[in-house]
C-alpha cells in the first residue's frame, strides 16, 4: 500500500474514533446525575471533538483532492467511517458510559505518546496536545469505575454489566492490517498491537481497586476499521450530518 | 513628501507589544503573551506572522484568540498573517512568571507542577488556595468552567476557586 494513502486512511480512522465518541460523550450535556459531570462531560467531548478536527483538517491536505474538515466530517456515510464499533456503542448508563472512555483512553495515551515520534511532523504534533488530554480522561473514568464498581450494590451490578456488554469490543483496538503495518514500517505511526501490555496493565489495575473482573470474550466484535458498522452509527451520523445534508454548503 | 521609513526591528518590536496586550478571552486577567500561547511575531515585508498556539485540542476560544490578535495588529497599521502552530505542542510551563502572578492575584491557582508529572492515574496534587495560601484544599471537579481549570475548595477558608491545570 501506498504510504501516502495508508496515512490518509489513518488519520481518518483516528478522527471517526474521536468524533463520534466526542459526539456520545457530549450526548449527556444536560442528562448527567450531576453538576460537575455536567461539566466534565462537554470538556471531554470537546477534547475528542478538537482532536478530530485537526485530524480531519490535517488528512484532507494529505489526500490533497480539497476536502477540508467538515467535507470529511459531514458528508461520508456510515460505510466509509473507519472508526471502532467501542466508540459508537450508545451511551447506556453512567456505567456504561464511563467503562467505555476508560476503555478508549487506555488505549489512546499510549498510542498518542508513542506517535510524539512519528517521522511526520504534524502527526506527532497533534499527539502531543492529545497524549495530556487522554491522561486526564483515564483518570476521570477511571476513578468513576472504581467508586461505581466498588460501590453500593447496584453500582456494583451495573459496573459488571457494563464490562460483560463492553469488554467483546476491546479487541478491535489492537487490530492490524496493511494500514497500520505500512505506517509503521514508514516509522510514521505506532503498531497498535504492540499496546495491549500497557492497555491491560491501566486496566487490570483499576479493575483490582474495583472489584471487577475482565470476562474471558469468546466472540471479539470487529469490523469498524473496514467500515462495517452496528446500527447505531447510522442513527448518530443522522443527527450529526443532519445540517450539512439538509442545506449543503450551509455555513455559520 | 517625505516617506517615514519604519526600521524593521522596530516595526517588529511595535507589532508584538500590540499582539502581547490582548486578553485571553476567558481568563482576562492574563495577555496571550503571559500564557505563552502567543508564540512570535515576525515581519514578512509589511506583513505581521503572529503564530498561535492552541492550549487544549477543542478550545473553543482558539478562534476568538486568533481573531482578537489580528485585529490588534491590524488596529496597529499592520498587515496580519496568523499561523496556527500545533508542534511542540502548548504546555503550562509556557506560562510566565509574570503570568503566574497575576493568575493568583485573581483568585485562580497557577499549575503548580511541571507538565510532565502529569500522571493518569491516583495522582493526586496538592494546590494552594489562591486567596489564604492553605494547603487544606480538595478537588471538587476534574473539569471546571473551562476545558484548562478544574474546581477546588478551600478547607481552610471554605472559598471555592478554580486551578488552571498541568498540562
Amino acid at each position: 500500500m501506498e504510504i501516502r494513502d495508508a496515512l490518509f486512511r489513518q488519520l481518518l480512522r483516528l478522527a471517526d474514533d474521536c468524533l463520534v465518541l466526542g459526539h456520545r460523550v457530549s450526548e449527556w450535556c444536560g442528562h448527567a446525575p450531576i453538576l460537575e459531570e455536567d461539566m466534565a462531560m462537554p470538556n471531554m467531548a470537546l477534547d475528542l471533538i478538537g482532536q478530530a478536527r485537526s485530524l480531519y483538517a490535517y488528512a484532507g491536505e494529505v489526500e490533497g483532492k480539497g476536502r477540508g474538515e467538515d467535507d470529511l466530517a459531514y458528508l461520508r456515510s456510515d460505510r466509509e467511517y473507519g472508526n471502532l464499533l467501542l466508540v459508537e456503542r450508545p451511551n447506556g448508563d453512567f456505567a456504561q458510559t464511563m467503562l467505555r472512555q476508560l476503555y478508549f483512553a487506555a488505549f489512546m495515551e499510549p498510542y498518542w505518546r508513542e506517535a510524539q515520534a512519528s517521522a511526520d511532523e504534524t502527526l506527532a504534533g497533534i499527539a502531543g496536545k492529545a497524549v495530556k488530554e487522554m491522561a486526564y480522561h483515564i483518570r476521570h473514568a477511571g476513578e468513576w469505575v472504581i467508586r461505581m464498581g466498588d460501590g453500593t450494590e447496584e453500582s456494583a451490578q451495573r459496573m459488571a454489566d457494563a464490562v460483560e456488554a463492553l469488554a467483546p469490543y476491546t479487541d478491535e483496538l489492537f487490530e492490524t492490517d496493511t494500514v497500520t503495518q505500512t505506517l509503521v514500517a514508514a516509522g510514521l505511526a505506532p503498531d497498535p498491537a504492540s499496546l495491549r501490555a500497557e492497555w491491560d496493565r491501566t486496566i487490570d489495575m483499576v479493575f483490582s481497586e474495583a472489584r471487577l473482573t475482565s470476562p474471558e470474550v469468546r466472540y471479539p466484535q470487529t469490523g469498524g476499521r473496514a467500515g462495517l458498522h452496528g446500527e447505531d452509527l447510522g442513527h448518530l451520523l443522522s443527527d450529526l450530518q443532519y445540517m450539512q445534508r439538509t442545506y449543503p454548503g450551509l455555513n455559520w | 513628501m517625505t516617506v517615514v521609513s519604519i526600521g524593521k526591528a522596530d516595526a517588529r518590536k511595535r507589532a508584538w507589544e500590540a499582539a502581547a496586550a490582548v486578553p485571553d478571552p476567558e481568563v482576562p486577567c492574563v495577555t496571550v503573551a503571559d500564557l505563552g500561547i502567543l508564540r512570535s511575531v515576525e515581519m514578512e515585508g509589511d506583513v505581521a506572522v503572529a503564530r498561535v498556539t492552541p492550549t487544549y485540542s477543542g478550545c473553543p476560544a482558539t478562534l476568538a484568540i486568533e481573531m482578537a490578535i489580528e485585529v490588534a495588529l491590524r488596529e496597529a497599521g499592520f498587515e496580519v498573517r496568523i499561523e496556527r502552530v500545533i508542534a511542540p505542542a502548548w504546555t503550562t510551563d509556557w506560562i510566565t512568571e509574570e503570568g503566574r502572578e497575576k493568575l493568583r492575584a485573581y483568585g485562580i491557582a497557577p499549575p503548580v507542577d511541571a507538565s510532565n508529572s502529569v500522571r493518569s492515574l491516583f495522582g493526586e496534587t496538592v494546590v494552594a488556595c489562591p486567596r489564604c495560601a492553605s494547603t487544606e484544599t480538595e478537588r471538587i471537579s476534574e473539569f471546571g468552567s473551562t476545558p484548562c481549570k478544574a474546581l477546588y475548595r478551600c478547607i481552610a477558608c471554605k472559598e471555592p476557586f478554580d486551578y488552571f491545570k498541568c498540562l
